[in-house]
Parts: structure tokens; sequence; C-alpha cells
């Protein structure tokens, strides 16, 4: 990422700019940050939801930022697995659909999946890493499971077809304190086995001996905020 | 696949506002398509309303003039025509038949037409359709009367009941002829047709009870007893109007031309469907502002179904998020949004023409007997399945507005689900 300006549409007194900010492939980078201080902000950059104004976004040779939407939506699909900091699953859809669901968006995810089995079967077996066995709860409503089941799910649905980047945005924010230590642990595992590259962000500073790397966000970042 | 799903148990979990849209959509289109079968079925009933008649015949005036005051008994007539006419009229070589009609009295309101027998015999409506006798028979005795299905509703009289005919229109009369009261012999059955509305007697009758009135008031110190009248010859002097039939329609501008140019009194002679189709255009505003009106609900319902899905929009705002975080393109956003939007109106626009005809095949003769009207009950017209499919394109049409939102939003959204 260099020299990128941004502002959100119709907030022009909030500007972010990062000069320079990267990060090599299989690292796992724990981006720190007070909260509202920019950290979603720059996820939404580096996953192409929303697109700078100036700068270049250079995400596995591409520069994402002079990407088309559509183009950029196909990106993130193939290359992404986004989890939320809560509400990441469809509630009314089942366990194994919200799991499912980013293959039906990316051609090399499916391709990845259905070299090793069928995509139910992959499903459940992530399911399972994760400590979820697949069939008690694979047929269950989203909406049915507790916080922390559901966090998991939102893993799995993430790490499916094996995306090359895998980003978080405080997933463990609304786990306690036991569950987070268990959770991000599943997580690390599944993550080294597929090879990807974290970038959580979080404003715990306790996670960051779990990282590989370790950034405050006011290092590599600079918020404008008032009249621009 | 799996987005179609999650879309339909989307769906599935709003059902309740969905079915209502539904509903609503469904009502509207039942309203729409119900008017426009009113409609035609009014517009039919009305062509019914008199039919078999090639000519009407009446003192000169405008059509639409003879027609309602002959058919539709609505008004006076301007002038009578003689006896002499009507006779020289009914032995044209062209005419088959004729039925003299004398208009002028009422009974509490409602008409009363004095003909003779043939009436039953030739008067046709609803296309072939004769007369037909609910209950009793048809007059034989000169003080004998036969009444319209609304007049026996409305005034609940029955066989062998006796009436008095009142002199003039008004529905209180002041100068009645109570002295020569009728005996109801026989009450229609419900044609739709103003023929409900109307006390039948015979021609001879109507002359029998103005036999010693002079200028529209009895004559005093003249009575005429109801039996002494019977043996008085009661041969008209003169007719309201006269219902003519031909041999042959082929002649029916012939014979027409014949009455127009009658040398002896000045008379008309007119088409009925001709002058049904002139009266038609008058009172087809009302048909067009009941046109108008069921549009304009449809309107209303597919806004409320827009309504619908643009308060359910908010919270699906982590939906769309979601599918977005995992790659949908804007235009699987906007196709879900539209795709649902069209299921809605298309499932509506089945369900309402569901009930419609459901309503229809159960209310029909109902609908037959109570208000004259016929519905057929026929597979769509074509105007019907456009409109439908209208509809539904502009539910489609109609949810890409918040599909455009919610895709616009999402994007505002960014990572950070704000719920």
């Amino acid at each position: 990422m260099s020299a990128v300006r941004f502002t959100w549409p119709g907030q022009p007194r909030f500007r972010l700019s990062i000069d320079r900010f990267e990060v090599v492939k299989g690292e796992r980078v724990l981006l720190l940050g007070p909260s509202g201080g920019g950290k979603s902000t720059l996820l939404s950059l580096l996953a192409g939801i929303v697109s700078p104004q100036t700068g270049q976004v250079d995400v596995l040779g591409t520069n994402i930022a002079k990407l088309p939407g559509a183009a950029r939506d196909r990106f993130r699909a193939e290359h992404f697995g986004i989890i939320f900091q809560m509400f990441n699953l469809l509630p009314y859809g089942t366990v194994t659909d919200n799991v499912l669901l980013p293959l039906s968006f990316s051609q090399q995810r499916r391709a990845n999946v259905a070299a090793n089995g069928t995509a139910a079967d992959e499903a459940a077996r992530l399911l399972l890493r994760l400590g979820l066995p697949g069939d008690e709860i694979a047929c269950h409503r989203a909406s049915s499971l507790s916080v922390g089941q559901q966090q998991r799910v939102a893993a799995a649905r993430a790490l499916i077809g094996r995306p090359e980047i895998i980003v978080a945005d405080e997933p463990t924010s609304s786990l306690d304190r036991a569950w987070q230590k268990e959770f991000l642990d599943l997580l690390f595992e599944e993550i080294e086995v597929a090879g990807a590259t974290l970038i959580m962000v979080s404003h715990d500073e306790t996670l960051a001996e779990l990282f590989t790397r370790c950034v405050r966000l006011d290092d590599i970042a600079t918020i404008g905020r008032g009249a621009p | 696949m799996i987005v179609l799903r999650l879309a339909l148990q989307s769906l599935r979990a709003r059902w309740l506002t969905a079915l209502l849209s539904v509903l609503a959509i469904a009502f509207s289109v039942m309203l729409l398509l119900g008017v426009e079968k009113v409609r035609n079925g009014a517009r039919q009933s009305f062509a019914d309303t008199i039919s078999g008649t090639d000519l009407i015949v009446g003192a000169r005036s405008g059509g639409v003039q003879l027609l309602l005051y002959s058919v539709f008994r609505i008004g006076n007539a301007t002038n009578n025509m003689t006896w002499q006419s009507a006779r020289e009229i009914a032995a044209l070589p062209d005419v088959a038949w004729t039925v003299p009609m004398s208009l002028g009295d009422s009974h509490r309101g409602f008409r009363v037409l004095g003909t003779t027998p043939d009436f039953f015999a030739h008067y046709r409506y609803r296309g072939d359709q004769k007369l037909a006798l609910f209950e009793g028979l048809v007059f034989s005795d000169v003080f004998e009367a036969v009444i319209g299905a609304d007049v026996a509703t409305a005034l609940g009289y029955e066989i062998g009941d006796s009436i008095v005919i009142g002199h003039g229109l008004g529905s209180v009369s002041f100068l009645d002829h109570g002295d020569k009261p009728f005996r109801v012999a026989g009450i229609l059955q419900k044609t739709g047709t103003p023929v409900d509305r109307t006390v039948i007697v015979g021609l001879d009758a109507i002359e029998a009870i103005h036999v010693d009135w002079q200028q529209g008031a009895p004559v005093p110190g003249q009575r005429v007893s109801a039996e002494d009248v019977r043996k008085m010859d009661l041969t008209p002097q003169s007719v309201t109007a006269m219902l003519v039939g031909l041999n042959s329609r082929l002649a029916v501008f012939r014979v027409q031309r014949a009455v127009n140019e009658y040398a002896a009194e000045p008379l008309s002679a007119i088409l009925p469907g001709a002058a049904l189709q002139e009266l038609w255009g008058l009172v087809g505003i009302a048909e067009t502002a009941l046109a108008v009106v069921s549009a304009m609900v449809v309107v209303t319902a597919i806004l409320g179904m827009v309504t619908m899905i643009l308060t359910t929009l908010n919270e699906r705002r982590r939906e769309m998020a979601i599918l977005r975080s995992v790659g949908a393109r804007p235009a699987t956003v906007l196709g879900l949004l539209a795709t649902e939007a069209g299921v809605l109106t298309l499932a509506g626009a089945v369900l309402g023409t569901g009930l419609l005809y459901a309503v229809l095949a159960t209310a029909r003769p109902w609908i037959d007997r109570a208000y004259g009207l016929s519905l057929p009950l026929s597979a769509p017209t074509s105007w019907e399945l456009t409109t439908l499919s209208g509809i539904v394109v502009a539910g489609v049409v109609a949810g890409l507005g918040p599909a455009f939102l919610a895709y616009r939003r999402s994007l505002a959204d960014g990572m950070t689900v704000r719920v």
C-alpha cells in the first residue's frame, strides 16, 4: 500500500492517509489502534470493498485500486476470506450454506475445494477442525448458534477454498477471554495449513504475542479530522 | 444456487411482511381485473338490454331520447304516434311483427307499460333470451298485470295482489285510477333490464282506465265502471312507441327510411344497437373513471411492496455486507432484490387472478340474480394477460430502486456492519 489517500463519501472531515504499508506473504499481522481510529477503513481498502481516491493498493501483484468495482468484487471473492466483528452469518441460512457461500462467487476457491473432495465434506472438515462437529450442527440455522460458534462458522467460511489472504476485523471482541484464545489458536492452525496470510485488527494489545508482527495504526497512517 | 436458496430463505424469514405485500398486490390485481370484468359485463348487459328488435318507432325525436323513454323508461315521449300510423307501419311488406307500447302512467314510482301479449313473445335481451315468468301467467283479462322482478321485490307483491295505477309519472300520484284496480297475474324473472322495474298491462287496459278521463283529469259526473268498460271498444287512439321486427335485417334501412319519411305524421325509426352505442358513449365516462381508479390501486399496491422492501432493507444491511464481503457483485445484489420484487409481484398477480376467478365462479349466479349482470367465466383475455405481465414488470422495475439503494449503502458500509 503506498501513497493512499481516502475519505468516506459524504464524510469529508475524516481523512486517512497511508504512505507505505507492506505485508509479506504468510505473515500474521496484528494491526493495533483505538476504536474509531480507521482500522476498519484500512481493512476495507485492503479488501477492495472501497477504493482510495489516490494511491496504490497492491495485492498479490494486482493494483486493486485501479480495478473497476465489479472486478474488485471478483478479486475479493477469489483471494480474500473476511471475518467481521460480529453478525458474520446470514441468520436464516443453515450453517453449511453459510460456509459454502463464498464458493458460489469464486471459481478458484471452488476448484481448490473440488481437488480434495466435495464442498460439503470440506465444509464439514473445517467445522470439525474448528471444534464444531459437522453432522450435529450443519443443518441448524445460523441464528440458533451461540456467538462463539457463529464466529467459528465465520472462520470456516473465510477459510474454505483456501483464499490467500484472511482479513479479520476484531473477530474476538464479542467473545470472552477464554474463548478468544481458543478461537485464535484454531484460526491460526488452519491458516498455517492453508498457507494463508492473516491481517487482523484489534484494540487489544494482549493478543500481540500470538502474531508474527504487530503494527500500530498510528505508525503507518495519518488520520485527518476537521475541515479538509 | 446457494445464493438463490439463501434469498428464498431470507424471504421466508420475513414471511409475514412478504405475505402481506403479496396479499396487497393480489387484492389490487383482483380489483383491477374485477373492475375490468364488471366493466365489460356492464357494457355487455347494457348492449343486451334489447335485442331481436330491428327498429324502434316513435314520434319524431332523437335516437337516444326515443331509446331512453321506450326501452329504459326514462323521461317522457315528446309526442305519441297515432294508432292509424302504427297499423300502417305494421302492414308494410318488410315488417314481420310489431309490438305497440303505451307509456305515461306509473305505479308507486314504477312505470306502467301498456302493450300486447306479443311483447312477451318478441322482446329479447342478452342475445336471444326471452322474458320468462317466475310465477303466474301473462295477463289475459283487461285488469290483469304482469310485474317485473324488482317491482315484486321492492313492493312485496305476490300473485293475486290488487294494485292501483296512478296517473302520471310521480312516485306519489295525486290522481289515480282507484276505481279500476288491477290484479297481479304474473311476476317475471330477473332480467337485468328495465323490464324488471316495469308494470306491464294490456294496451286495452291503458285505454280502459282513461276512458272517462279527458285532458289528464277525470271528467266530473261521468264515471264508467270497470264492468261497463269491458263492453266498450278499447282500441287505442294512439301509442307511445312501437318495437318492430323485420322479415329480413337487410330491409332495416329501407323500413327506417319509410318511417322517417312517413307523410301523415312526423315519426322516427331508430336502430336499437346504434342508439345503445350512442348512449353508452355518454355513460362511458364513468367507465373510464373506474379503469383509472383501479389502475391507481395497482400503483398503490406496488408502492406498498417497494415500501416493504425499503423498510426491510435496513435490517438486511448485514445480509448485503456479508454478501459483498464474500465477493457478491453489484449485479448479484441488484438481481437478488429485483428478483425478490419480481417473485412477490408474480405471486400477487397469480394469487389475485386465482382469487378473482374463485370469487367469480362462486358469486356469478348471485350477481346475475341481484344485479342482472352476467359476468362470463372465460379464460383470461389477452388484455388481462398483458396487464398482468405489465404489473410484474412494473414490480421488478420498482424493485430496482431499493436494490440500487441497497448496493449504494453496502458500499458506504464498507467493512463495518452497522446494524
